[in-house]
């Protein structure tokens, strides 16, 4: 089954039931089906074809949903970019990639054409909005998706992929600091999204309210559970006015909201008395850990809603959820493994963990990714041998133990990546970033405990000697290169890095004691495991017992 | 420009833009232009009731009253009004 057949038994069921909210307009599910069907015919006319990527670098929208549907219906593979993401990690991700199509805001398209020009694989760029660029083009052909969407036919494409085709490359971010595609074939994202729909008992009824970025695995995850299961998806672009959104939950008797820790904090700072939230049926969170603290105000506050503690990554969308009966019972637990997939805890030797040690999270399910883009050695590393001859696991390479009923608990992460906002930084990419400075010597980045963020980037650079540079010259050059959610919030300017003893950077060190965490993982792992290897992998988490994957 | 428009501006540009000289006029969005998110919105929420005297209550985080140099420069001015309205009656 491809992933795309989800929107098409929607329509036919219920072709004139609201599909998707976006600003003040709606779209029916025939309205969604068919734009989208439109859309494919004209990439196919522009010549994409069956297997290759179509990159879509779109806030959420009308525009983003119909690409996604549109490139599946063509037999390509959609990638979704983060809409803050600047030209030349654009350009980077295209070449790596290869992608055949862009679609982006087409402003975006003429403020990036000269980085984008030459991009090997990109034939096609699709412009939302005018006007298009014409000199310097982004690529070969440059067209509005307002032609392509009033050009084609209504009637869905001919079949070309098969389930084990690709669906989506995701990038993710990786400790070395360069993005890994993560390869989804239409069967991983059919039994992810089936999973994930049937534990929250997602059906027509239910009103999403989402904010996440499609960008963001999670939030793409409240598009493809709407669709199969017929309900109505309301898109929103930012949780920077929650009041506003709270608007619209109430607008729109939502009846489920996925949350970020990010945004828990925030509503719990508001005065939720106000809000009528008798539609909402449940809340999720994933991204990374909701404190105990909010977790027990929450319920307090929404005693009717079903709340569900998630844990997941881009390399397989979910991997556990707590069912929500649980919750007051095990606060910090993400649960057990998701329907009709296994996750559990292994020790060194790879033998399954009793409970209470801390061993290394594997995920077994038709859900796995297939590896990472061009990359066999990563892929070789996280993807290792299964029970079956043949068969292939999901080592998350996070830190997890077991109670004695086997509920997952979030130890720490093996490498050094950052949680902020829910989203992954990865520390060397912000670090090579700040390198690129002409007047930066060395650079370090950490993550330190941010009340709303979870984790805040924080980066403290070596000047060359003799420059002068502020605080504010760092940002501005990493405003100037990196997604909005990878800029550093704070920066530091010392004369010098702490050293460990065989001369590497001591991270820790660079951490004030009120941004240590009270119990420092390394107490918390078993003697010699790798966590203590390379790199500096006890640097704490935000909260740092209960962090959790997105 | 006003006063109160001249220090929104440059706030704006020092906390948002980091100093990049990108060009922004008074009615342009700032969500549009992708320079604020919710800490940001935080950030200039602690600006006005420092800067300005004046309180911004939950509901009246909303782009309407926020989210263009413009729209701030009202939303400043009508609550300054109101807060002094408040005051003459009290010592009325």
């Amino acid at each position: 089954m491809q992933l795309e057949s989800f929107l098409e038994a929607s329509a036919r069921r219920t072709p004139d039931k609201t599909a998707l909210v976006a600003g003040r307009w709606r779209w029916t599910y025939a309205e969604l089906d068919a734009s989208a069907n439109r859309l494919a015919h004209g990439l196919l006319a522009e010549g994409i074809e069956r297997g290759d990527r179509v990159a879509i670098c779109l806030e959420n929208g009308f525009e983003a949903a119909t690409a996604i549907f549109a490139a599946l219906k063509a037999g390509a593979a959609f990638m979704m970019v983060n809409p803050t993401t600047k030209a030349d990690k654009l350009r980077t991700l295209l070449d790596d990639s290869q992608a055949a199509a862009l679609v982006a805001p087409a402003a975006r398209l003429v403020a990036m054409a000269q980085t984008l020009a030459g991009a090997p694989g990109l034939r096609l760029a699709v412009g939302v909005g005018r006007p298009l660029p014409s000199d310097p083009a982004p690529a070969r052909r440059c067209v509005a998706l307002e032609d392509l969407l009033h050009s084609g036919s209504d009637a869905v494409p001919p079949k070309r992929a098969i389930d084990l085709d690709l669906a989506a490359l995701a990038y993710t971010s990786g400790s070395t600091g360069t993005p890994k595609g993560v390869m989804l074939t239409h069967a991983n994202l059919v039994a992810a999204i089936s999973s994930i729909a049937g534990y929250l008992e997602n059906t027509a009824d239910d009103v999403i309210l989402n904010v996440l970025p499609l960008s963001f695995g999670y939030g793409l995850c409240q598009l493809f559970t709407a669709v199969k299961v017929g309900a109505t998806l309301v898109l929103e672009r930012s949780f920077a006015y929650p009041h506003v959104v709270l608007q619209r939950l109430v607008e729109h008797r939502a009846t489920g909201f996925p949350l970020v820790p990010t945004m828990a904090a925030m509503l719990l700072q508001m005065d939720l008395g106000k809000y009528d939230f008798s539609s909402l049926r449940y809340i999720t969170n994933a991204g990374a850990a909701l404190p105990t603290e909010h977790i027990r105000k929450l319920r307090r506050l929404l005693p009717h809603v079903r709340m569900y503690s998630m844990y997941g990554l881009t390399e397989c969308l979910r991997a556990s959820y707590l069912p929500p009966e649980e919750i007051d019972r095990r606060p910090d637990s993400v649960g057990r493994g998701i329907p009709n997939q296994e996750a559990y805890v292994v020790d060194e030797e790879g033998r399954r963990a009793a409970p209470g040690v801390v061993g290394e999270l594997v995920v077994r399910g038709s859900h796995v990714m297939q590896g990472y883009w061009n990359l066999p050695a990563e892929t070789e590393q996280r993807l290792r041998p299964g029970p079956l001859p043949g068969q292939r696991v999901l080592y998350t390479g996070d830190l997890f133990r077991t109670d004695e009923e086997g509920f997952l608990y979030f130890v720490g992460r093996k490498d050094d990546i950052i949680k902020s906002r829910g989203e992954k930084v990865s520390p060397k990419e912000v670090e090579n970033v700040l390198c690129q400075h002409p007047d930066v010597a060395e650079a370090a980045v950490v993550g330190v405990p941010d009340a709303i963020l979870g984790q805040a980037v924080k980066a403290v650079v070596v000047l060359r000697q003799g420059r002068a540079v502020t605080e504010r010259d760092v940002l501005r050059h990493c405003a100037e290169r990196l997604e909005d959610y990878m800029v550093p919030k704070l920066v530091e300017i010392r004369p010098s890095l702490p050293r460990t003893a065989n001369g590497k950077i001591d991270k820790r060190a660079l951490l004030s004691p009120s941004e240590l965490p009270a119990t420092s993982l390394a107490q918390a792992l078993p003697q010699g495991n790798e966590a203590g290897g390379p790199g500096f992998a006890s640097i704490p988490q935000a909260f740092s017992a209960t962090g959790q994957g997105g | 420009m006003t006063d109160i428009a001249s220090t929104l501006r440059a706030f704006v540009r020092e906390n948002f833009l980091f100093g990049q000289d990108t060009p922004f006029s008074d009615e342009d969005s700032f969500l549009g232009l992708g320079i604020i998110d919710s800490t940001g919105v935080l950030e200039l929420v602690a600006l006005l009731e420092k800067q300005f005297a004046i309180h911004v209550a939950d509901d009246e985080l909303v782009p309407e009253n926020l989210d263009s140099i413009h729209n701030l420069v009202r939303f400043v001015e009508r609550k300054r009004a109101k807060q002094e309205e408040a005051l003459a009656s009290s010592r009325a």
